[in-house]
């Protein structure tokens, strides 16, 4: 997984609640058996029509957001299917952070599985930052996951929370599975115990 | 310590814990499907890794199969989605997991195979790369959906890497009135919550109304705890669970029969076990619903009418705003004015026995509206069969409804099965989004009940003013 340690770019502005995966990557481009390649579909029906032209008022056709990093979102980003296409989709089109209030659960996984580090702030940051966002270009933000710390255009600082193991992998860009086979008589231990209490299973 | 059935399931699923209370947490039945798991299954080939325990893994295609009668002839399906099913095809055979192709009768919607091949049983630990894996709930099982690196962990270690979420308690009292059905209670739920209202949690589903619920309704229950944002919903076992389950193809027999049995009956919460959220519905307060908007949460009696902008406050302002234009209505509008174009009856939600049952009992001896296009698509081919067999199958087509093969269909349009733009469907399935049917096309989410009415007057309808 690539690390992620510090990230300087454009923040674009979503301010929509609950901006679902169907949204972020409809299903139509889920019938691929790769990860990669899914950034020129990220957001397609919000961000071509239906002949596959720009819509002009969408955020990440604006030229001052078309080479965003950073996503500041509305409430419960990530929401409904599981689709890991959907973070697949964002850091291929080159986001890799994503700032709101609140995410759902298994997008906000699948975000750390993918080198995407997703940000729940208190709703008057979020707003600063919305606002700070929509500056355009000149809204260039810097998230630093070391000292949990959001720098933004006026030199303004906000601290986020980030769980230390999540933060670690992140850090070190560290696969889960190694580290969980690391753990692998544990593992061995516990069935074999599971399959005398339980052998049913 | 009184522990909460969630926290009992926890505690017999920990392999490891370090110091920040992050888990290793051991699964008991993986589920796969066809578009989830392709990436999963490259991750381990290219590392050299193998299926931990292909014994506990479950493969069916379900969600780009076609359900039309003629779909053994393979060009049914577009290119893309017969590599994903192939690919499945040879993951299943290269890696040694349990297999129902397209051609087994038993092929279905995963989250119905699971149950109705006796793979799901209480107190187990169920994953799958599909967040409608919260049906398994139903069970007393924790069960949630994960992405696809996380498949491609339980691949390679039957285990998941969690955090305990909080326990809420979801209390339906009293009785359901007539007409109204689990799929009510359900979306009642995720009314009150809104769509992220269970977020960190895992909800226990109690009360006598959910007591009174068959195994399909209660599945169909906790098939849209994720609609609530909760990571699973969970139902205490009890004797129609275990009647359930009984003499399943993968059920224990005999005396691991007993023994199991000995185990789920001490499943359930103890009394003053601790719940960080409770939400309280009387049943008898529970009406009919539909969705009008583009989130699960816009849930509304089917007596009332559609809400303005006006009514909300924050960032669901301009949201509202967006459903309305996006669903075509107004303001205002009674929802039992709005006319339809489609109804789907299937869904991992609503795809069961007892929802076919439950649109036949309303459809005998009725027609779907002249220009309506009505599908049935059961939720497994033994679904289909039993369906069948009960002469419900003849009942609905009688009827004038399409009669197909089992899969996911139009719950989420990856198949042919789709809505042309500004298309209007009742659907009993468990989301609303934009597009999420087909680009453009407009969601109205109903029980069973409530498709088949709307079926014979053409628009939404309060199933209790049917004749």
């Amino acid at each position: 997984m690539e690390k992620f340690t510090t990230l300087e770019g454009v923040a674009a502005p979503m301010p929509l609640v609950n901006i679902d995966t169907d949204m972020i990557i409809p299903k139509q481009f889920l019938k691929t058996i790769k990860r990669t390649g899914l950034g020129k579909n990220l957001f397609d029906e919000m961000r071509f029509d239906a002949d596959g032209n720009e819509i002009e008022d969408f955020v990440l056709n604006m030229a001052a957001y078309r080479d965003a990093k950073i996503l500041v979102a509305g409430d419960n980003f990530g929401c409904g299917s599981s689709r890991e296409h959907a973070p697949w989709a964002l850091a291929d089109f080159g986001i890799r952070c994503v700032i709101s209030t609140s995410f759902a659960d298994i997008f906000f996984n699948n975000c750390f599985k993918n080198g995407i580090l997703p940000i729940v702030l208190p709703q008057s940051e979020v707003d600063k930052l919305m606002d700070d966002a929509q500056r355009g270009a000149n809204a260039v933000v810097t998230v630093d996951l070391e000292s949990q710390t959001i720098k933004g255009p006026d030199g303004g600082t906000i601290s986020f929370d980030v769980e230390p193991f999540r933060k670690h992998c992140l850090l070190n860009g560290l696969d889960d599975i190694g580290l969980t086979m690391q753990k692998a008589a544990s593992i061995d231990a516990f069935e074999a115990q599971y399959e005398t209490a339980a052998p049913w299973i | 310590m009184a522990k909460t059935l969630y926290d009992k399931i926890w505690d017999a699923h920990v392999v490891h814990e370090a110091d920040d209370g992050t888990c290793l947490l051991y699964i008991d039945r993986h589920l796969v499907h066809e578009v989830t798991s392709p990436q999963a299954f490259e991750g381990l080939r290219m590392s050299g890794r193998t299926v931990r325990a292909p014994e506990k893994t479950i493969a069916v295609p379900d969600h780009n199969v076609p359900t039309t009668l003629d779909r053994a002839n393979a060009a049914t399906m577009t290119e893309d989605s017969r590599v994903q099913v192939d690919a499945l095809d040879s993951n299943a055979k290269e890696f040694g997991i349990h297999y129902y192709p397209v051609s087994d009768v038993r092929q279905g919607i995963v989250h119905i195979v699971g149950p109705e091949q006796g793979w799901t049983l209480p107190g187990m630990t169920v994953v799958c790369g599909d967040s409608h894996t919260a049906t398994h709930g139903a069970f007393g099982s924790l069960a949630h959906g994960i992405g696809t690196s996380e498949v491609e962990h339980v691949l390679a270690t039957q285990t998941l890497i969690q955090k305990k979420s909080k326990n809420m308690k979801v209390e339906i009292t009293g009785h359901l009135r007539p007409g109204v059905t689990a799929k009510d209670i359900t979306m009642a739920v995720i009314g009150a919550t809104g769509t992220a209202g269970g977020t960190g949690y895992v909800i226990e589903y109690c009360g006598t109304a959910i007591e009174d619920l068959s195994m399909e309704g209660r599945m169909t229950v906790c098939n849209m705890a994720i609609e609530g944002g909760a990571r699973a919903g969970l139902i205490a076992p009890d004797e129609k669970t275990f009647a359930y389950c009984m003499g399943r193809p993968h059920a224990p027999k005999g005396a691991a029969w007993e023994a199991a049995l000995a185990y789920w009956k001490t499943l359930s919460t103890d009394e003053g076990a601790h719940f960080d959220k409770v939400l309280t519905i009387a049943g008898e307060d529970i009406a009919p619903l539909v969705t009008w908007g583009t989130s699960p949460e816009d849930v509304l009696p089917i007596t009332a009418v559609v809400p303005s902008p006006e009514d909300y406050t924050g960032g669901k302002v301009d949201a509202v705003r967006r459903s309305i234009a996006y669903m075509g209505l107004e303001a205002g509008q009674k929802l039992s004015d709005v006319t339809i174009d489609t109804v789907f009856i299937g869904s991992c939600t609503n795809g069961r026995i007892e929802d076919l049952r439950e649109v036949a009992a309303i459809m005998k001896g009725k027609k779907v509206k002249d220009g309506l296009r009505a599908m049935v698509v059961p939720g497994s081919g033994l679904v289909r069969a039993q369906a069948e067999e009960e002469g419900i199958a003849d009942i609905l087509i009688e009827a004038g409804f399409e009669w197909r093969m089992a899969g996911c269909s139009m719950c989420l349009a990856m198949n042919p099965d789709q809505l042309k733009p500004e298309e209007r469907c009742i659907s009993t399935s468990n989301r609303n989004f934009e597009g999420r049917q087909g680009r453009g096309g407009r969601t109205h989410l109903a029980s069973p009940a409530m498709a088949a009415a709307a079926a014979i007057t053409g628009r939404l309808t309060d199933v209790r003013e049917l004749d």
